[in-house]
C-alpha cells in the first residue's frame, strides 16, 4: 500500500461513510418534500440543511412547525435532541485536541451520528493516525455534501408535485419517526419512556407554546431513568446476596 | 413565524453543542445522570410528536377507530419495523397502507 497522503485519507474517509450516506438519502428526500409541502419556503429548507445539518432535529422542527410550536420550544427541543453530539465530541476529543483551532471548529460543526460511528471505528483501528483529521473531514464533508444534495432533490420533488400533501405526506413524517423509534425500543425502560412521553404529549397537547411536548419528554425521561435504576438495583441484589 | 430566525437559532444551538468540547477542551464534564437522561431523549421526543399526530390527526378529539387511516398505518408501521428492523421498508409499507386505507377502503 502506498504512503497515506491528506488526499488519500480524505477519500478513504468519504468512501468508508458511503453506506451511511445511502442510509441518509430517504430521510433527506422526505425532509425536502415535507418542507415543500409545508408553510416554509424552499430556500428555508436548504438553509436548514446547510446551517443546522442535523437530520433528526430538522425533521422534528418541521413537526413542531406543523403543530404551531413557538420559537423557544423549537430551539429548546433542538438543544435537547442534539445534546448527544457533546458526548460524541468528548469521546473524539483526545484525537483532535492537538489540531489548530480552525480544524477543530470545522470538524465540530460537521460532526453527526454517522461520522461519530465511522470515526470511532477508525480510531479503534488506527490509534496513532497523524492524518486522521483528513479522514474525519472526508467522512463529515461527504455526509454534508450528500445531505444537502438529497435535500435539494427532495425539495424539487415536493415542489414538482404540489398536490402531494393532500395525499397525506404529513403521514410520511409519522412513518419516518416510527421507523427511527421502534429499533431503539430494545429494553423496558426505553419502551416505558416512549409510551409515557407519547401519552402525555397527547393529554397535554393544548398547553401554550407546545410546552406540553417538552413536559411529556421530561416525564418520559424521568420514568426511563427511574426504571433503569430500579432494574439495576434489583439485578444487583439478585446476583449479589451479600 | 420568522423561519429564517428559527433556523438561525437552531444552527447556533447545534453549533454551540458540537463545538463546545472541541474548542474548549475537556473542561466540560457530564454527570452520569445527564448521560443516562440523554439515552432516553430520541425515543421520548419522537414518540411525543408521533402519538398526538396519529391518535388525533384532526387536532380535535381522540380517533381510536379503524376509520382513522393514520392510526391503522402507524400500527402497521410499528409491526413491520419490529419484525424487520428495516427503515425504508417500514416507511414505504406504512405509506402504502395509509394511501390504500384513505383512498381505497374509506372512500
Amino acid at each position: 500500500m502506498s504512503e497515506p497522503t491528506p488526499l488519500s485519507n480524505l477519500a478513504a474517509g468519504a468512501r468508508d461513510t458511503v453506506p451511511m450516506m445511502v442510509g441518509a438519502v430517504p430521510l433527506a428526500i422526505i425532509y425536502g418534500a415535507l418542507v415543500a409541502a409545508g408553510p416554509m419556503a424552499l430556500w428555508h429548507g436548504q438553509l436548514m440543511s446547510a446551517a443546522v445539518f442535523a437530520g433528526s432535529s430538522q425533521l422534528i422542527a418541521l413537526g413542531l412547525v406543523a403543530s404551531h410550536a413557538g420559537l423557544l420550544v423549537i430551539w429548546l427541543t433542538t438543544f435537547i435532541v442534539n445534546l448527544r453530539h457533546m458526548l460524541y465530541a468528548a469521546n473524539l476529543l483526545p484525537h483532535v485536541a492537538h489540531l489548530p483551532a480552525r480544524w477543530r471548529w470545522l470538524l465540530a460543526v460537521l460532526l453527526t451520528d454517522e461520522t461519530f460511528a465511522v470515526m470511532t471505528g477508525f480510531y479503534y483501528r488506527h490509534p496513532q493516525a497523524p492524518l486522521g483529521h483528513w479522514y474525519f473531514l472526508g467522512s463529515a464533508g461527504g455526509m454534508y455534501v450528500n445531505w444537502n444534495i438529497w435535500t435539494l432533490i427532495g425539495l424539487l420533488f415536493g415542489a414538482a408535485f404540489p398536490g402531494i400533501q393532500s395525499l397525506g405526506l404529513d403521514f410520511a413524517m409519522a412513518a419516518t419517526f416510527i421507523a427511527i423509534v421502534v429499533p431503539l425500543l430494545v429494553n423496558l425502560p426505553r419502551l416505558a419512556a416512549a409510551l409515557v412521553a407519547g401519552g402525555l404529549a397527547y393529554l397535554w397537547r393544548d398547553l401554550p407554546y407546545n410546552l406540553g411536548l417538552l413536559a411529556a419528554v421530561l416525564v418520559g425521561v424521568l420514568v426511563g431513568i427511574s426504571l433503569s435504576r430500579y432494574r439495576a438495583r434489583g439485578g444487583a441484589t439478585q446476583e449479589d446476596p451479600a | 413565524m420568522n423561519y429564517a430566525l428559527m433556523i438561525a437559532g437552531m444552527a447556533a444551538v447545534t453549533i454551540a453543542i458540537r463545538a463546545a468540547i472541541f474548542v474548549l477542551g475537556d473542561r466540560i464534564m457530564f454527570p452520569p445522570l445527564v448521560r443516562q437522561a440523554l439515552d432516553f431523549v430520541p425515543v421520548t421526543v419522537l414518540s411525543a410528536i408521533v402519538v398526538p399526530m396519529v391518535v388525533a390527526p384532526h387536532e380535535a378529539g381522540l380517533e381510536i377507530t379503524w376509520r382513522n387511516p393514520q392510526l391503522v398505518a402507524a400500527i402497521v408501521a410499528v409491526a413491520v419495523c419490529a419484525l424487520t428492523r428495516h427503515q425504508l421498508l417500514t416507511i414505504v409499507g406504512a405509506m402504502a397502507v395509509f394511501l390504500v386505507w384513505q383512498f381505497g377502503i374509506l372512500s
